[in-house]
């Protein structure tokens, strides 16, 4: 009975419609589902047995992955209820904890898969590093790493600032000041005073849009925290996961 | 490995000198490829990754049963907290700040972890250990992954845990409430230890500062290139140099961070722009 069921649904022109393919309980259909589907494509059809092997991988990058995947759900949840103004913001944090529905379970799970994100990058990282991965033909496939680390530490820290608590503000401030001391750019930074750089006009003005944290610096790193970094993540990512099809696994032979 | 066993339990048939075609076990016709040992992604990685991804996720709603993202007070321009503490994944950085000014803790060493981390493909030329996990194969990589990372995280460590008010030493078992005495400890240039120890002119004493530094640089190029002579013709001039670039300089913060732990030495070169 079970199966007729499964072989009408399988024929039917709806399913059909979404999938092009049979139901993959052959190789041929299993192959179809991972070259069809637009998700699953950037998987190879086939992979050898041995890079299936936990104990080379440890799953680190997927991980890594789904922590980032994680996170713009969650994220997207929270920009629901969320308004980037020094007037409300505060507020509305407290809201999502304690009177929004399952608001302090969505604020945890972003800030706690926000640091795995850190957390397992870096795990990651060294995992490639210790199996030689990064070797030619390689090396640039390291390079985007290197990119989507430094972007995922950027992405935590803006991140900070936006409930705009004690913690996030002079964690900000202190991060912020560290611009002013550029050399040649920054008013306190060597050379910069003398090359005519204020606190009206160096970089740490261009970056939180002041001389100090305040409207302008909130809703540069909510732009960049909800928009900017992430689709330059993605665009990495993009790059990164085409590379290792390009390049080639490097697993065990 | 695996590959050869698969091979081994078709053998060629002895008494053909080739042959176009070969019988495989396997449930697919395989065309221009060796038999390799591979399976199909669905189910077998995909499964894989539906699991890992189940399990993370269940990890973290475990985990926000027992801690929860901090809220302190609302932002006040007018209150700072002390000690004021950056994410954990930028503690090293602040920690660096004790011992650097903050040009160089700040921007200049922060771009050159970035860079040295994204040349390290291209100096590293070892063309063994690529796809499994050795130590004795690439010992000196290792060593220099290990080193910078252990920097990191010690000082991470320590941000965390050792610093209290004013960013000052605490142990676990200090009083956490209570101000340190700043004037315990007086940071001196180097040139003024050189001054009162050998008694010469501020002059000669900078000088004496800023050969030492660059001896450092130019004696650190040198000995490989004398005493290394395989290390050097291995890597190439220009990899050689990019090497031994970071190489000396992450070395140098190391040296610097035990020169001011022990002798409380705060800067080695002076001047009027710039200390180091
Ligand atoms: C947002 C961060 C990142 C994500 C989501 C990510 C994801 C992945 C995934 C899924 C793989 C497949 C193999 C595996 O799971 O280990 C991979 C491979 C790789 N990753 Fe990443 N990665 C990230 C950051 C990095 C960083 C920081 C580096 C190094 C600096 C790096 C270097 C590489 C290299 C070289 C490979 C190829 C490995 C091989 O062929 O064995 N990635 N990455």
């Amino acid at each position: 009975m079970l199966e007729n069921m499964k072989g009408k649904i399988v024929r039917s022109q709806v399913f059909r419609s979404i999938f092009r393919h049979g139901f993959p309980d052959n190789d041929m259909n299993r192959a179809y589902t991972v070259f069809s589907n637009v998700f699953l494509h950037i998987h190879p059809v086939k992979v050898r047995r041995s890079a299936l092997r936990m104990r080379y991988t440890f799953c680190l990058g997927g991980i890594t992955l789904f922590l980032f995947i994680m996170l713009s759900v969650t994220g997207i949840w929270l920009m629901f209820y969320y308004t980037p103004y020094t007037g409300l913001a505060y507020n509305n944090i407290q809201d999502i904890q304690f009177v929004i529905f399952g608001g302090n379970l969505m604020r945890d799970l972003h800030r706690f898969a926000a640091h795995g994100m850190v957390l397992f990058v870096w795990l990651h990282m060294t995992r490639v590093f210790l199996t030689g991965a990064y070797k030619a033909p390689r090396e640039f496939n390291w390079v985007v790493g290197v990119v989507l680390l430094v972007n995922t530490l950027v992405l935590s820290w803006t991140g900070y600032l936006l409930p705009w608590d004690q913690l996030a503000y002079w964690a900000v401030t202190v991060g912020t000041k560290m611009a002013s001391y550029t050399p040649f750019i920054g008013q306190n930074g060597p050379w910069g005073a003398q090359l005519g750089f204020l606190p009206t006009n160096d970089i740490m003005f261009m970056l939180i849009g002041g001389t100090v944290v305040g409207q302008n610096a909130l809703i540069r790193f909510y732009v960049l925290h909800c928009v900017v970094l992430p689709l330059v993540v993605t665009v990495f990512l993009a790059v990164h996961f085409w590379r290792i099809r390009k390049d080639g696994f490097s697993g065990p032979l | 490995m695996e590959n050869k066993a698969t091979r081994e339990i078709f053998p060629r048939d002895a008494r053909k000198s080739y042959g176009l075609v070969e019988l495989m076990k396997g449930s697919n016709p395989v065309v221009r490829k060796e038999p390799e040992d591979t399976v199909y992604t669905w189910p077998n990685l995909i499964m894989i990754e539906l699991i890992c991804a189940l399990l993370v996720t269940a990890g973290l709603i475990i985990l926000v049963q027992f801690v929860h993202a901090p809220l302190r007070s609302l932002a006040d321009p007018s209150t700072t907290p002390n000690p004021m503490r950056a994410p954990w994944y930028f503690l090293g950085l602040q920690e660096l700040l004790v011992y650097f000014d903050p040009w160089y803790a700040g921007v200049v060493l922060p771009g050159m972890i970035i860079l040295g981390l994204m040349v390290f493909p291209y100096v590293d030329t070892n063309p063994k250990g690529i796809g499994y996990y050795t130590f004795s194969e690439r010992k000196f990589a290792i060593f220099n992954y290990s080193f910078g990372f252990a920097l990191w995280w010690v000082t991470i460590v320590i941000g965390t845990y050792l610093r209290g008010l004013d960013w000052q030493w605490y142990w676990p078992w200090s009083n956490h409430l209570e101000h340190m005495n700043p004037a315990l400890v007086t940071l001196v240039p180097l040139h003024i230890v050189f001054v009162n120890l050998l008694h010469v002119s501020k002059d000669v004493a900078k000088g004496l500062c800023d050969t030492i530094f660059f001896a450092y640089f130019a004696i650190g190029m040198a000995i490989p290139y004398f005493f290394m002579r395989k290390f050097y013709d291995f890597l190439g001039r220009s990899r050689y140099l990019v090497f031994m670039f970071f190489f000396l300089s992450m070395m140098g913060v190391g040296l610097k961070i035990v020169l001011r732990l022990l002798f409380n030495i705060k800067y080695i070169v002076v001047t009027p722009w710039i200390n180091v």
